[in-house]
């Protein structure tokens, strides 16, 4: 016994401490030798490297388990509740906040926007990492992953299946936003050529994102059509996919407000304050008729009674709208707030919190009424989010480095509203 | 939701103009579209008639348990003593005691009910649940992803999932006994049933004779064949002397075919799509038109002039990066 466990330490060091070790050696001092990037090893920054190191060694120790001793090792998921955190927050939510990508390329190349352009490309970069870590999630989460990797669901479809049609959107969604961001790459390569290429099949490239984008945002909500008489009836409703569509949209534009701010913050640059309150007046609509049709549907299929029962089901319906959309609704509709710096940011904070909430309540906690409260997640499936999370943030980190992700200071920058 | 201009700027008016337009067009065409006919559901082409069926007469089953060991037997399970209590990958289906209020015991055998139109069929990805040509719902474990989805969509809790394996887990449920039906032999379970509780048919024939006996002994039985509109309907029946939902039966099960509630929103996607495809071309050529010919617009940023960096010297014939 204690032989096994001196045996595990050991083989713990040896396979993942040591390689991690030297990997990020390695990287760094590649990265100083190529970009000239330099970290100052201040408290702060090691503890906080220490904890998404951590975070990422249980990960791979929960990976490896997975694989060799199946999903019952590490997930608290069982028969009477077989999808949990992995899809409720790595797919459903995931797929939530990367939506403003379509909306903002949209609103750039098909309606011309073109003061929009600035906040594009770092948003695009966010909806792809966010995709591509959808995708790892769901190769880690389905039992089968290698019959994904041999394309059985295209070979094998089932134009049934709300899955399969989600599955085959976000793969060419992916596909998609590489091929939107890699103009980047080519600027930084100076690859006339293929900067062309790319540059010239952007807009119809664009156009499809967006329909895709409409076709698997609102089916991750069809998805939960299937589970009738399963779903709390707060929630289960047949407009659900247009909700979901709808939300991806005014959560995704919250998440552009986010991701603006963490970047200006981090990197040291100016903010599109301008713009994102811009963005902001309109969410504010958008999203204030997104809490006017959640409650007018509750109410129009004769349910408003669960609105006001003493529930946990009831508490979760009001938090997740009133966050989701109610109060930055309200918030957002005035303009001393939405041109405020941090009034915005957190606001736009808060719909992602509530857009977050909305999923989990769809695919997890809403089911709890029909299975009793038998499933949170495990400590390991939440370390395995939150690695995918803060991977995705550091590759993200890394890319805006290496890559013209955002627009040189000099051009229309504001720092105003402090 | 017309806005006031608060403060206007100079491009202000035309951004507010076209977000109005993209989202009332993409509104308009979705609402439209969630409002038109749905398109039938492409219902299975399984005669409902002809299907192999299962009856179960509750009020007959003594719970020797003859049906679940030759189950296992049949299919080569070996479930331990703890496992044989429920449905899981090492067992099919399994005797419920259940206890009633006045002291009764009556004996519910649960097993896959193998639907007409299955939740777990339209739900699959990959097309590994299927309904087999004769209307039992059978696997291809090679085709599987794993993803689950099938047990979120069953109406009766039926698919289990194999945890504890790494890399290969399958789906497990009972599978009418498909091999053997299909070698002219009786499913397992029903050969080895010693009082006739369970009977196998066509559907058609072992509901004529299910109402046969409600007719015939209307104070005995409740008036209910279960499985005869629910979820769509089902291949196995049952019958009871006892009302079903103090049996544990799930009654608040639609009679509307499962799939087709995915289904409803499915078929309308090719509308809302095109419609979508339509209003964004146009919008696209509109604003090309507004904009003008750029004549830069295919020169990359590093060559333009007044971009701040240096131009470098082209070098488009060999494609190389700056090296
Ligand atoms: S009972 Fe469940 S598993 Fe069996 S056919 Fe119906 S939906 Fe599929
Ligand atoms: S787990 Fe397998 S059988 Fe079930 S829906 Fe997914 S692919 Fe189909
Ligand atoms: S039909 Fe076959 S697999 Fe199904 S319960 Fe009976 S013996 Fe088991």
């Amino acid at each position: 016994m204690f032989q096994d466990i001196l045996m595990l330490g050991a083989l713990f060091i040896l396979r993942i401490i040591v390689p991690l070790l030297l990997v990020i050696g390695i990287g760094y001092s590649l990265l100083r030798r190529l970009t000239g990037v330099k970290l100052d090893f201040s408290p702060k920054f090691v503890t906080g490297v220490g904890l998404v190191l951590s975070c990422w060694a249980i990960a791979a120790i929960a990976l490896i388990l997975r694989f060799t001793n199946g999903l019952g090792a590490i997930t608290n998921l069982t028969d009477e509740f077989p999808l949990g955190l992995w899809i409720g927050f790595d797919v459903m939510a995931g797929a939530m906040l990367g939506g403003g990508a379509f909306v903002l390329a949209g609103l750039v190349y098909v309606f011309g926007i073109e003061r929009y352009r600035p906040i594009l490309r770092s948003t695009i970069l966010t909806a792809f990492l966010g995709y591509a870590l959808l995708i790892v999630a769901l190769l880690i989460d389905v039992g089968r992953p290698q019959n994904i990797l041999m394309l059985r669901p295209v070979f094998f479809f089932n134009i049934h299946s709300v899955l399969w049609e989600v599955a085959m959107c976000v793969m060419f969604y992916t596909t998609v936003l590489a091929l939107e961001f890699l103009p980047a790459l080519f600027e930084r390569l100076r690859w006339k050529r293929a900067w062309q290429i790319v540059h010239k099949i952007t807009l119809p490239l664009v156009i499809i994102g967006i329909l895709l984008s409409t076709m698997h945002q609102s089916s991750l909500g069809s998805m939960w059509l299937i589970a009738n008489g399963k779903l709390n009836d707060l929630w289960y409703t047949p407009w659900l996919p247009v909700f979901f569509w709808i939300s991806a949209i005014g959560v995704g534009l919250g998440m552009v407000t986010v991701e603006s701010n963490l970047s200006s913050r981090a990197f040291k640059r100016g903010l599109e304050q301008d713009l994102l309150a811009s963005l902001a007046k309109f969410n504010s609509y958008w999203l204030g008729f997104y809490a006017i049709a959640r409650l007018a549907d509750v109410v129009w299929r004769g349910k408003a009674y669960m609105l006001t029962e003493p529930t946990l089901m009831t508490l979760l319906f009001w938090v997740e709208v009133g966050l989701g959309a109610i109060v930055p609704a309200i918030l957002m509709s005035q303009p001393k707030i939405r041109e405020h710096k941090n009034a915005l940011y957190a606001i736009g904070a808060v719909i992602v919190v509530g857009g977050i909430l909305n999923r989990l309540c769809v695919s997890m906690f809403g089911m709890w009424t029909y299975t009793g409260p038998v499933y949170l997640p495990s400590i390991m499936e939440v370390a395995l989010t939150a690695a995918l999370f803060t991977f995705g943030g550091a590759v993200f980190v890394l890319l805006s480095r290496l890559l013209p992700v955002f627009p040189k200071e000099e051009t229309a920058l504001t720092a105003s509203g402090d | 939701m017309t806005a006031q201009n608060n403060q206007p700027r100079t491009d202000g008016s035309i951004t507010r103009r076209q977000f109005i337009k993209l989202s009332a067009a993409t509104v308009g065409s979705v609402v439209i579209a969630h409002q038109t006919k749905t398109r039938a559901l492409a219902a299975s082409k399984v005669s409902r008639d002809t299907a192999p069926a299962m009856l179960v007469d509750l009020s007959r089953c003594i719970g020797c348990g003859n049906c679940q060991r030759s189950c296992a037997e049949a299919n080569g399970l070996a479930p331990t003593t703890e496992q044989a209590q429920g449905l899981n990958g090492q067992n099919f289906t399994y005797i419920k005691k259940v206890e009633l209020e006045d002291g009764q015991v009556r004996f519910v055998k649960r097993q896959c009910m193998h639907c007409l139109d299955a939740a777990c069929v339209s739900a699959c990805p990959a097309s590994a649940l299927h309904q087999t040509p004769e209307g039992p719902i059978s696997y291809y474990p090679n085709r599987c992803l794993g993803c689950r989805y099938c047990m979120v969509s069953c109406p009766f809790d039926i698919p289990r999932f194999e945890w504890e394996n790494g890399l290969t887990p399958e789906i497990r449920k009972c599978m009418f006994c498909y091999e053997r039906q299909q070698e002219g032999e009786l499913p397992a379970c029903v050969a080895n049933c010693p009082t006739g509780a369970i009977r196998f048919g066509t559907r058609s024939e072992l509901l004529a004779y299910a109402h046969a006996r409600l007719a015939a002994n209307p104070d005995f039985y409740v008036d209910h064949i279960y499985g005869e509109h629910e979820a769509g309907g089902t291949a196995w029946l049952y019958i009871s002397d006892v009302p079903f939902e103090s049996l544990g039966f799930r009654t608040d099960v639609t009679t509307r075919p499962i799939p087709a509630y995915t289904w409803d929103i499915m078929s309308k996607l090719p509308t809302v799509v095109g419609s979508m495809a339509v209003v964004l071309t146009g919008a696209a050529i509109a604003t090309q038109r507004r904009k003008g010919h750029d004549p830069d617009h295919n020169v990359p940023p590093w060559e333009r002039e007044g971009e701040g960096e240096p131009i470098e010297v082209k070098n488009t014939q060999s494609d190389q990066g700056e090296g």
